[in-house]
C-alpha cells in the first residue's frame, strides 16, 4: 500500500488527479476501521491531514468557513457560539476520536449517523469541493446522496463547509443506549433563524441519509407567529403545539429496525428530542430578551 | 486458624503483608503499556495462523477445497479435519467439540479449517480463499424450541444436556401469599480487552511449547495433548500476559490450532484473534428463561420456592453441566426456604456455545429470585430490605439441596451494612451539566422528567469447584539469599488474569516468611496444576498452597535456627519465631534469616479444600465448599420520556472472609459491578437465527466511565474456617448482584415490570411490553442427576 503525503492543497489535487483510485485519509477514524475490517483494500492512500488549506476556520462577514481537516476538539474550542455544531462535536466518540476526527471525514463517509451532518443540514451549509480543474459548491442536500453515498468526484477533495451564521438559538441532541461513545440511534438538530423567522430541523440516524422535517418546520414557525413569539420572545407558545411540533418532526423520520434500535423507538425519540429542542430554544430566546 | 494467631506478629514488620493494600506487582508495567499480553508474543521466523469459520448455524459440509488457499503467496499450511493426527474432539467436561468440524457444523463461527502463512494478511486472505461447500440444515436456535420432540437434534445425545431436579421439604406446602414471575436473561459476553492469543513453538523432542493467555494451563494441556497425539510431557504450556478473562479463557480457543500448524510446518505459529473473531472464539454467558413461584406467610417468612429454569448451552457442552448445577442450586436465593421444587435444564441449540462467565449461573437466577423478593415485598406491603433480613441464610441454615452451611454466612450483616451506606446527594436535575443526566454526552435533556429509583439486591455463590470434584493447587516456594536479603520465589501454575492474584501470593509469602523481597514466577506446566483462575477460587486455593509451602519452609528455617542456637549455647524461653527479618529464640536474636539460607530452602505443597459430594436424584447432597454473599443498593435516574438510564450510585457490601488486599477487593467490587451494570443496561450478544449481529465494540456496548457511577463499598470480614487467612474469593460477588439491584431501581423509577435483561430504552418507555410466556416447558424425560452424556455416551 502506497501512502501519498502532499503538503499543500495544490499538490494534493494533482496527486488526486493522477491517482483517482487513491483513498483520501484525514483523521483516519473511519478509514482505519474499514482497513482493519478488510472492507477496503486501497492500493494507494492520500493523506490530506497535513494540508494547511483544510486546517482553517475563517469568519467573513456573516459566514463561517470550516476547513474539512479541522478536528472536533478544535471546533468545540473555536466555535462555541455555533452552539449546535459545538454540541454535536462533543457527542462524537471519545476524546481520542474527537482529536482526530474531522467534519470533512464525516462528509466523506456520509453515514446517516454522522453527527456533524444534521447540523450542517440545519445550517443550510454548502460543501466546497476542489479539483485541479476548479472548485464546486454543493448544498449539503446535493452532496449527501444516500446511505454512505456522496457527490464527491474521483478527482475532487472536500475543502470545507461554509454557512451563513444563523441568528437565533440552536441545539443538537443524540440518543444512544450508552451514555458516551455510541453511534446515534436518533439525533435531532434544531436551528432557529430569527432573520427569516424560520425553524430548521434536521434528523440523523432515522433514514437513509440526513432528513429535514419541512412540515414540522412550517408548523413550528407558524405557531411562533400565531403566538406573537417572533416579535416578543416572552410570548407564551402553547405546550400542546410544542408537542405537536415533536410529532411532526417524528413523522418526517424514515427509520428502520436494526441491531442498535427499533424503528418505533427512533420515531418516539425524534418526537421527544424535537419538542425538547423547541422548548429550550424558546427559553433561550426569552432569556436573551430578558 | 493457625495462621491467624501467627500472622499479626510478623505482619507488623513485613511491608505489604496480608491485609494491606500492597501495590500491584504488575501495576506499573500495565499502566505504562510495557506489560506483554498474549497478542504481543513474538519470535524469530514465526508464521501467523488464521481460522476459517462456518457462516451457518447448522449445515452439512459437502466438501472443502483448499487448493486456492494453498496456491497463495506465503501460505505454508492449510489444515482441515482430515489432517487431524489423533483425537478429533475436546471439551472441558465432555469432549464433544470438534477441533475442526467434519461432516457437519453446529454453530455459526465453528472452526472448519486453519491456515498458516508468513504474514497475518496472507493468512487472512488464505482463510478467505478456502472453499467450503455447505448444505444448510434446519437449525434450532431457541432454547424452548430445542426441548420440543420434533426439534432438529443438535447433539446425537438429544437436545437436553443436563437436567437438575431438586426436591426439598414438601413442595406442596401451602403459603398465605404467592407471587409469580417470569424472567429472561440475554447472552452476555465477557468482552475481555485482550482478545485470544498464543504462540506455539515446535520443539526438538517432537513436542511443542505453547505460550498462551489462558485461565488453567493444565486443563488446557489435558485437552491439547490427545488431539496432537502427544504425551502430556511433550506439551509444555507457559502463560502469556492475560488481558482479562472472566471465564472466556476456560475453554480452548486457538491452542490446538496453533500447535497443529506449528507441528505441520516445523515453524513457530502465532494466532491472535481480532475483536470480531474474539466474539466467535470464546463461549458466552448462558441466556436463561426462569419461571418462579414464591410463597410466604403473611409475616414475610418464606415457605415455598418453585423454580423452573432453562439455559441455552449452545452447540457444545463446555461447562454447561456445572453452570446449570449452580443456577439450580442457587435458584431459591440466599434465603431459608423450607420447601422447594427446582428444575433446571441446560439444552443444546445451534447458537454459539455458552460456558463460564463471572457469576457462573448465579447471575441469571439472582435476577429472578430478587425480582421475586421485590414482588413479594410489594404483595405483603413490607420493606424489601426487611423481607430479605427476615429470611436471610446464616451459619447452620439448610439449603434446598439439604446442604448445611457450616462456614461463615454473615448475610444479615451484609444486608444491614449495605442498606446503611450513605445515599448520594440529590442534585436537582435541572441545574446540572447535561453530561451527568441520563443520556450523558448525547445532550438529550435539561432534566425533564428525570425520575430517581432505588433498588436493592442480595446474592450468593459458591467458591471453588463443586459436586465432589478433587480440587487442588500446587505451589513451590524457594527461599534463598538475594542481593538485598532473603528472597522468596513463588512458582505456581495459578494464572493472574488481572485480578491481583500474584500480588496477594507475594503478600502471603511476606507474611508467612517475614521477608520483603518476593518474586512470583510466570505460571507454566513445570509445576503441578493450580486449577483454574475462576470460581473465585485462587485466593483460597493458590493462597492456601503458597501459605502451606511457606509454613514448611518456616519450619525448616526454625529448625536451622534451633540448631544454631543450640550450638552457640543460647538459652531461651518459648518457641523460635521469625521477626524483623531475623530468627528469634524467645526474645534472643539467633541471626538474620539470610544467614540460614545455605543451602536455600525449598518446599512444594498441594492445597485441597474439603471434599464435597454430588447431588442424588432428588437433588440432595453437599455440593458446595463454601459461600460468599453480597448485597448492593443501586440508585438510578431514568429519563422517562426517552427511556435512557444513568446509574447514580452503587453501594456494595461483600462478605469476603478476610480482605487480603483491601484495594484489590475494592477493584473487584467496582469491576464486577461494571460488568453487572453492562448486563442490566446494554450488554447482549444479539443473535439472528444463530448468527451474531454485533460482534464488535461498536455494537456490543460495554460501560464507559460516563456510565459507571461511584461505588461506595464495604466488606464484612468473618473468617471462613479452613480457608487460608479465613479469606473467601471476591471475584464474582458484585457481578451477581449489580444487575438485579440496578433493574430493581429501574422498576422503582418507572413502575414497569422489566423482566428481561438487558433492559432496553423501549422497555423503559413501554414501547415493548414485559416478556410473556405460555408457561414453563415440561420437565424433560432424561436420565439424571448427572449430565445426559454420562448415561448415553458409549465410546
Ligand atoms: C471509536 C469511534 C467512535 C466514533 N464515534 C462517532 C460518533 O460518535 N459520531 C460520528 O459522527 N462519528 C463517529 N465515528 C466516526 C468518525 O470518527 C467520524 O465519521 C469522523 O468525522 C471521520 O473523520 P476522519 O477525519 O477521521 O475521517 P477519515 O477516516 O480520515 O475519512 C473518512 C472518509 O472521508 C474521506 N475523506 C476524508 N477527508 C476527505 C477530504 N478532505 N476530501 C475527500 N474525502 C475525504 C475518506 O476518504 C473516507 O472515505 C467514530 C469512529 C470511531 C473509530
Amino acid at each position: 500500500m502506497e501512502v501519498l503525503r502532499p503538503s499543500s492543497l495544490r499538490e494534493a489535487l494533482e496527486m488526486r488527479a493522477a491517482h483517482p483510485e487513491a483513498l483520501p485519509i484525514a483523521g483516519g477514524t473511519d478509514v482505519m476501521v474499514e482497513l482493519n475490517f478488510g472492507r477496503r483494500r486501497p492500493e494507494t492512500i492520500l493523506d490530506v491531514s497535513r494540508l494547511p488549506e483544510l486546517q482553517v476556520i475563517r469568519r467573513e462577514g456573516g459566514t463561517i468557513f470550516l476547513g474539512a481537516g479541522v478536528p472536533y476538539t478544535w471546533i468545540m474550542r473555536e466555535l462555541p457560539d455555533q452552539v449546535a455544531l459545538a454540541q454535536a462535536s462533543r457527542t462524537v466518540g471519545s476524546p481520542q476520536i474527537r482529536n482526530r476526527g474531522t467534519v470533512g471525514g464525516n462528509l466523506g463517509t456520509a453515514s446517516p449517523a454522522g453527527d456533524a451532518l444534521p447540523v450542517l443540514a440545519a445550517y443550510e451549509a454548502e460543501v466546497l469541493l476542489a479539483s485541479v480543474t476548479g472548485t464546486r459548491r454543493l448544498s449539503w442536500r446535493d452532496f449527501l446522496r444516500g446511505p454512505k453515498r456522496n457527490a464527491l468526484a474521483p478527482d475532487e477533495l472536500i475543502v470545507g463547509v461554509e454557512w451563513n451564521v444563523p441568528q437565533g438559538p440552536g441545539s443538537f441532541s443524540k440518543i444512544g443506549t450508552r451514555n458516551a461513545m455510541v453511534i446515534a440511534i436518533a439525533s435531532v438538530c434544531l436551528q432557529v433563524d430569527e432573520t427569516t423567522r424560520g425553524l430548521r430541523v434536521a434528523l440523523g440516524s432515522v433514514g437513509p441519509t440526513i432528513l429535514r422535517a419541512p412540515e414540522a418546520e412550517a408548523f413550528g414557525a407558524g405557531v411562533l407567529d400565531e403566538a406573537g413569539a417572533w416579535a416578543d420572545p416572552r410570548a407564551t407558545v402553547p405546550q400542546d403545539a410544542v408537542m405537536r411540533f415533536g410529532e411532526l418532526t417524528a413523522a418526517a423520520a424514515r427509520p428502520i429496525d436494526d441491531v442498535r434500535g427499533t424503528a418505533a423507538y427512533r420515531r418516539h425519540g425524534c418526537a421527544v428530542l424535537a419538542s425538547r429542542a423547541l422548548t429550550w430554544a424558546l427559553a433561550d430566546r426569552r432569556a436573551v430578551a430578558g | 486458624m493457625q495462621t491467624a494467631t501467627r500472622g499479626p506478629n510478623l505482619a507488623q514488620q513485613a511491608k505489604d503483608r496480608v491485609g494491606t493494600s500492597a501495590p500491584r506487582i504488575d501495576g506499573v508495567p500495565k499502566v505504562l503499556g510495557s506489560f506483554a499480553y498474549g497478542s504481543d508474543l513474538w519470535t524469530e521466523g514465526m508464521l501467523f495462523g488464521a481460522t476459517v469459520r462456518s457462516p451457518h448455524p447448522s449445515a452439512r459440509i459437502r466438501s472443502i477445497d483448499t487448493s486456492a488457499a494453498l496456491a497463495l503467496e506465503g501460505v505454508r499450511s492449510v489444515l482441515t479435519a482430515q489432517d487431524l493426527p489423533a483425537k478429533r474432539t475436546y471439551g472441558l467436561e465432555f469432549a464433544d467439540q470438534p477441533v475442526l468440524a467434519w461432516d457437519v457444523v453446529r454453530y455459526a463461527g465453528e472452526p472448519v479449517a486453519i491456515v498458516a502463512a508468513d504474514h497475518p494478511e496472507q493468512a487472512r486472505l488464505a482463510a478467505a480463499a478456502v472453499r467450503v461447500d455447505y448444505q444448510p440444515l434446519p437449525a434450532v436456535t431457541d432454547m424452548e424450541a430445542a426441548l420440543r420432540p420434533d426439534a432438529p437434534q443438535v447433539s446425537e445425545l438429544g437436545n437436553v444436556l443436563r437436567h437438575v431436579h431438586i426436591v426439598h421439604g414438601d413442595p406442596a406446602a401451602q403459603a398465605d401469599v404467592w407471587v409469580e414471575g417470569y424472567y429472561e436473561v440475554g447472552m452476555q459476553d465477557q468482552a475481555p480487552l485482550g482478545p485470544e492469543a498464543g504462540l506455539a513453538i515446535p520443539a526438538a523432542d517432537g513436542g511443542v511449547d505453547l505460550y498462551v493467555s489462558t485461565q488453567w494451563l493444565h486443563v488446557d494441556r489435558a485437552q491439547i495433548a490427545p488431539c496432537l497425539g502427544l504425551p502430556e510431557e511433550k506439551v509444555r504450556l507457559y502463560c502469556a500476559g492475560v488481558g482479562g478473562a472472566f471465564g472466556s479463557r476456560e475453554d480452548l480457543h486457538m491452542q490446538i490450532h496453533a500447535c497443529l500448524l506449528a507441528l505441520a510446518t516445523g515453524r513457530p505459529v502465532k494466532m491472535s484473534y481480532g475483536r470480531e473473531e474474539s466474539f466467535y472464539g470464546h463461549v458466552h454467558r448462558h441466556p436463561a428463561r426462569i419461571w418462579a413461584r414464591t410463597g410466604a406467610r403473611r409475616d414475610g417468612t418464606l415457605v415455598n420456592a418453585q423454580v423452573r429454569l432453562v439455559i441455552d448451552g449452545g452447540a457444545y457442552t463446555s461447562s454447561s453441566p456445572a453452570v446449570i448445577l449452580n443456577a439450580s442450586t442457587f435458584a431459591a436465593g440466599p434465603y431459608e426456604v423450607p420447601n422447594a421444587l427446582i428444575d433446571g435444564t441446560a439444552v443444546y441449540t445451534n447458537n454459539p456455545p455458552c460456558g463460564a462467565m463471572r457469576g457462573f449461573g448465579a447471575v441469571q437466577v439472582c435476577f429472578a429470585y430478587e425480582g421475586q423478593m421485590d414482588k413479594l415485598a410489594a404483595a405483603l406491603g413490607m420493606d424489601p430490605v426487611e423481607l430479605r433480613v427476615r429470611n436471610a441464610l446464616h451459619t447452620g441454615s439448610v439449603l434446598p439441596t439439604g446442604q448445611v452451611i457450616r462456614g461463615s454466612a454473615p448475610v444479615r450483616e451484609v444486608i444491614e451494612r449495605c442498606a446503611a451506606l450513605p445515599m448520594p446527594p440529590e442534585v436537582p436535575p435541572d441545574d446540572r451539566d447535561p453530561v451527568t443526566l441520563p443520556g450523558g454526552a448525547g445532550n438529550v435533556g435539561r432534566g425533564e422528567h428525570v425520575r430517581r429509583g432505588v433498588g436493592f439486591a442480595l446474592g450468593y455463590k459458591n467458591i471453588a469447584y463443586s459436586e465432589g470434584f478433587d480440587d487442588s493447587c500446587e505451589a513451590e516456594v524457594r527461599l534463598e539469599r538475594g542481593a538485598r536479603g532473603p528472597l522468596a520465589t513463588i512458582h505456581t501454575a495459578a494464572v493472574e488474569v488481572g485480578q491481583g492474584l500474584h500480588t496477594v501470593l507475594a503478600q502471603i509469602a511476606r507474611t508467612e516468611l517475614g521477608v520483603e523481597d518476593v518474586v512470583v514466577v510466570q505460571p507454566d506446566t513445570r509445576v503441578g496444576s493450580a486449577g483454574s483462575t475462576s470460581a473465585s477460587r485462587q485466593t483460597v486455593m493458590a493462597g492456601g498452597a503458597v501459605a502451606a509451602a511457606c509454613a514448611t519452609i518456616r519450619e525448616r528455617l526454625l529448625e536451622r535456627g534451633a540448631a544454631r542456637a543450640a550450638e552457640t549455647g543460647t538459652r531461651w524461653e518459648g518457641g523460635l519465631r521469625l521477626a524483623e527479618g531475623r530468627v528469634l529464640a524467645g526474645e534472643a536474636p539467633v541471626g538474620e534469616i539470610a544467614e540460614f539460607l545455605d543451602p536455600p530452602l525449598e518446599a512444594r505443597e498441594v492445597f485441597r479444600h474439603r471434599q464435597t459430594t454430588p447431588l442424588d436424584e432428588h437433588g440432595q447432597g453437599d455440593p458446595h465448599v463454601m459461600f460468599a454473599f453480597g448485597a448492593q443498593r443501586a440508585v438510578v435516574e431514568v429519563d422517562e420520556d426517552l427511556g435512557l438510564a444513568r446509574v447514580v450510585q452503587l453501594a456494595a457490601v461483600q462478605d469476603v472472609g478476610r480482605a487480603m488486599n483491601p484495594r484489590g477487593v475494592e477493584g473487584q467490587i467496582e469491576g464486577g459491578s461494571a460488568q453487572g451494570l453492562g448486563l442490566a443496561l446494554f450488554e447482549e450478544v444479539r443473535l439472528r437465527e444463530g448468527r451474531i449481529e454485533n460482534a464488535s465494540f461498536t455494537d456490543y456496548l460495554v460501560p464507559t466511565i460516563l456510565d459507571m457511577p461511584p461505588v461506595v463499598s464495604d466488606v464484612v470480614e468473618e473468617p471462613e474456617p479452613g480457608a487460608p487467612f479465613g479469606a473467601k474469593g471476591v471475584g464474582e460477588g458484585a457481578t451477581i448482584v449489580a444487575t438485579a439491584a440496578i433493574v430493581a431501581a429501574l422498576r422503582n423509577a418507572t413502575g414497569r415490570e422489566l423482566n428481561r435483561v438487558p433492559v432496553t430504552p423501549d422497555d423503559l418507555v413501554g414501547l415493548v411490553p414485559p416478556r410473556t410466556t405460555g408457561g414453563p416447558p415440561p420437565v424433560p424425560d432424561v436420565p439424571g442427576p448427572r449430565p445426559v452424556y454420562e448415561y448415553r455416551h458409549h465410546t
